[in-house]
């Protein structure tokens, strides 16, 4: 599929694994930390407007509401060189969310677009039907200047999941659990297709989760098929034309993984890799410091409404801080009608404005030495939520929902 | 083009959050960026750039995040070069695009050891590890790769398809 959607947006018919070819994009993305270095680079190139102003998106979200005067310069030179371009999405601090989240809610991504972003996390829209891959400032430079990327043409791995999902998992214990079996580099450099019948049964939100942490095994690409439910998604979100690429029936794979997921446990990925997973009903003995229940991965309305079903009605650990984040203004507002987030408050947490905060390390919920955290975000690497000497344990929502009121890793048949 | 340098080495996995971790980059500014380079990994690395300037790494270096600050980084603080078991797709692009050569060779990699010599010939695709005194081929990159690292980076390139369209 991604090897079609490539060749598509080349000058060639035919494509082959390990060339390279020069295509054009359909989006080119960037945020607060990669863009302002993609503008510096711009510049260089010496051409005074970008490729198309439609097609080019900005979206202040990982430093933002600004968190100290260098973090609001670097906003402010995205900020000026998106209405000197003017640029048409430019989402400001009031209207963004968090980017990967944002993109498709807006209806900015469709399936068969070749979309570049900086932000390794760009291949969530994989999930669209979209091929999608995480770049460098320089190459979002180049392809704003040009409207087109060099790629090298990847090979694909297939991932077949099949039986019954049991209650409470979601597309990231899916994903943690592949990630575990492959390795943090089983898909180098490969676009992976995930398929079968629990996909065909997934929803939309939970196939987000998974494209969102291909690149978490090395992934270039985190294929789904186009359905029922991703045109209905898209459909619902704007009327433009977008194609549909299948695989072919006879198409070559650089190897194919078929899962069981009858009675996979939900899961927890333990410090450092996001490939260190456990069954989270094994990991009882980890106490924690704080939850963090938002970010690119599992941000979404079907995590947030986990997440108020198990703490309904009741309260956190006094000794945890948990803090929740919706992914957008959208989903903010839902959750509000909703009656979700007065259950979290209730409970004793903290609801954010959508950033993407502390995934990285950046603000709202830093961690100090030898602090841990459960989060549903991506990433468990040395230092990533704070301190080089705090841990971070990577979980779906209702792991972390549970944990923030035990206070340490638990399951939802604890606490309900 | 012939480096000519010390190794210093490290293991498998090392990630762009501890080559130059996120809470530095509210800034561009390379050599602000070079000062905490690998600093959450190593606090011995500003020390060992004095007189070791080639990067030793095991398998998928430079896994996570998208970060051109990484490489960024990296060359910044006088680094030469790269040689890898394997490297993370997007730290792999970055380098190329900046003109920070990064060489793959599982071999070469697992037989350093820190502190070797080591002699890379990119034009001839050769690394000597002249403290072992052995040879390494590294398989030629693609035509396109070569011409990016020798103009200097993605951006030199671009500029100089700009000018031949105009």
């Amino acid at each position: 599929m991604a090897q079609k959607i490539l060749a598509a947006h080349s000058d060639k018919k035919c494509i082959v694994q390990g060339e390279i070819v020069n295509a054009s994009v359909d989006l080119v993305l960037g945020n607060d930390i990669t863009m302002p270095l993609a503008i510096e680079e711009f510049k260089k190139i010496e051409t005074n407007k970008i490729f198309n102003r439609g097609k080019v998106v900005m979206v202040p979200d990982h430093f933002t509401p600004n968190k100290d005067i260098k973090s609001a310069t670097q906003c402010k030179v995205m900020r000026d060189f998106a209405r000197e371009q003017d640029i048409i999405n430019y989402f400001e601090i009031g209207q963004m969310g968090i980017e990967h989240v944002l993109l498709p809610e807006k209806g900015l991504v469709l399936p068969g677009y070749l979309t570049i972003g900086a932000d390794s996390h760009t291949c969530t829209y994989g999930a669209l039907g979209a091929a999608a891959t995480g770049v460098g400032s320089t190459d979002v430079a180049v392809a704003m200047a040009t409207g087109k990327l060099w790629f090298m043409v990847p090979g694909t791995l297939k991932f077949v999941y099949k039986g019954k999902l049991g209650r409470w998992i979601t597309g990231k214990d899916i994903v943690l659990y592949t990630i575990g079996m492959i390795g943090v580099d089983g898909a180098l450099y490969k676009s992976m297709e995930f398929s079968g019948s629990v996909i065909e049964g997934l929803s939309m939100d939970s196939r987000f989760a998974m494209a969102n942490m291909a690149i978490e095994a090395g992934g270039k690409f985190g294929l789904f098929e186009v359905d029922e439910k991703t045109i209905s998604y898209v459909e619902s979100k704007t009327d433009s034309d977008y194609k549909v690429f299948k695989s072919d029936d006879d198409a070559q794979f650089d190897g194919v993984y078929e899962i069981d997921c009858s009675g996979m446990g939900l899961q927890v990925a333990y410090p450092h890799l996001p490939s260190n997973t456990k069954d989270a009903a094994d990991a009882k003995d980890v106490t924690i410091d704080q939850v963090v229940i938002g970010s690119c991965t599992n941000g979404r309305m079907e995590d947030l409404e986990m997440v108020a079903k198990i703490l309904k009605g009741k309260k956190t650990d006094k000794r945890i801080r948990t803090i929740i984040i919706p992914a957008t203004q959208k989903i903010y507002l839902d959750a509000v009608k909703r009656g979700l987030i007065e259950i979290f408050i209730k409970a004793g947490c903290v609801v954010s404005t959508p950033t993407c905060g502390p995934c990285l390390g950046g603000h709202m919920g830093i961690l100090a030495e030898g602090e841990r955290a459960v989060a549903t975000t991506n990433r468990n690497f040395v230092g990533r939520m704070g301190h080089p000497k705090s841990e971070v344990y990577l979980a779906g929502p209702a792991v972390a929902a549970a944990s923030a009121i035990t206070g340490r890793i638990s399951v939802p048949e604890e606490v309900i | 083009m012939i480096i000519k340098d010390r190794a210093i080495k490290y293991g498998n996995n090392v990630d762009t959050d501890v080559i130059i971790p996120a809470r530095y980059l509210n800034t561009t500014d390379e050599k602000e960026l070079a000062s905490h380079c690998f600093e959450d990994l190593d606090q011995d690395f500003s020390k060992k750039i004095l007189e070791k300037k080639v990067i030793v790494g095991g398998e998928n270096f430079g896994c996570g995040s998208s970060r051109e600050h990484a490489p960024l980084s990296i060359k910044a603080c006088g680094i030469k070069a790269i040689v890898a078991s394997s490297f993370a797709r997007i730290f792999y692009r970055n380098s190329i695009n900046i003109g920070l050569p990064v060489l793959v060779n599982r071999e070469a990699a697992s037989e350093v050891a820190d502190g070797d010599e080591l002699e890379i010939n990119l034009v001839k695709g050769l690394i000597k590890n002249i403290t072992l005194d052995k040879n390494y081929i590294i398989p030629p990159l693609p035509d396109f790769i070569q011409e990016v690292i020798a103009i200097g980076g993605y951006i030199n390139y671009t500029k100089k398809q700009f000018a031949r369209a105009k």
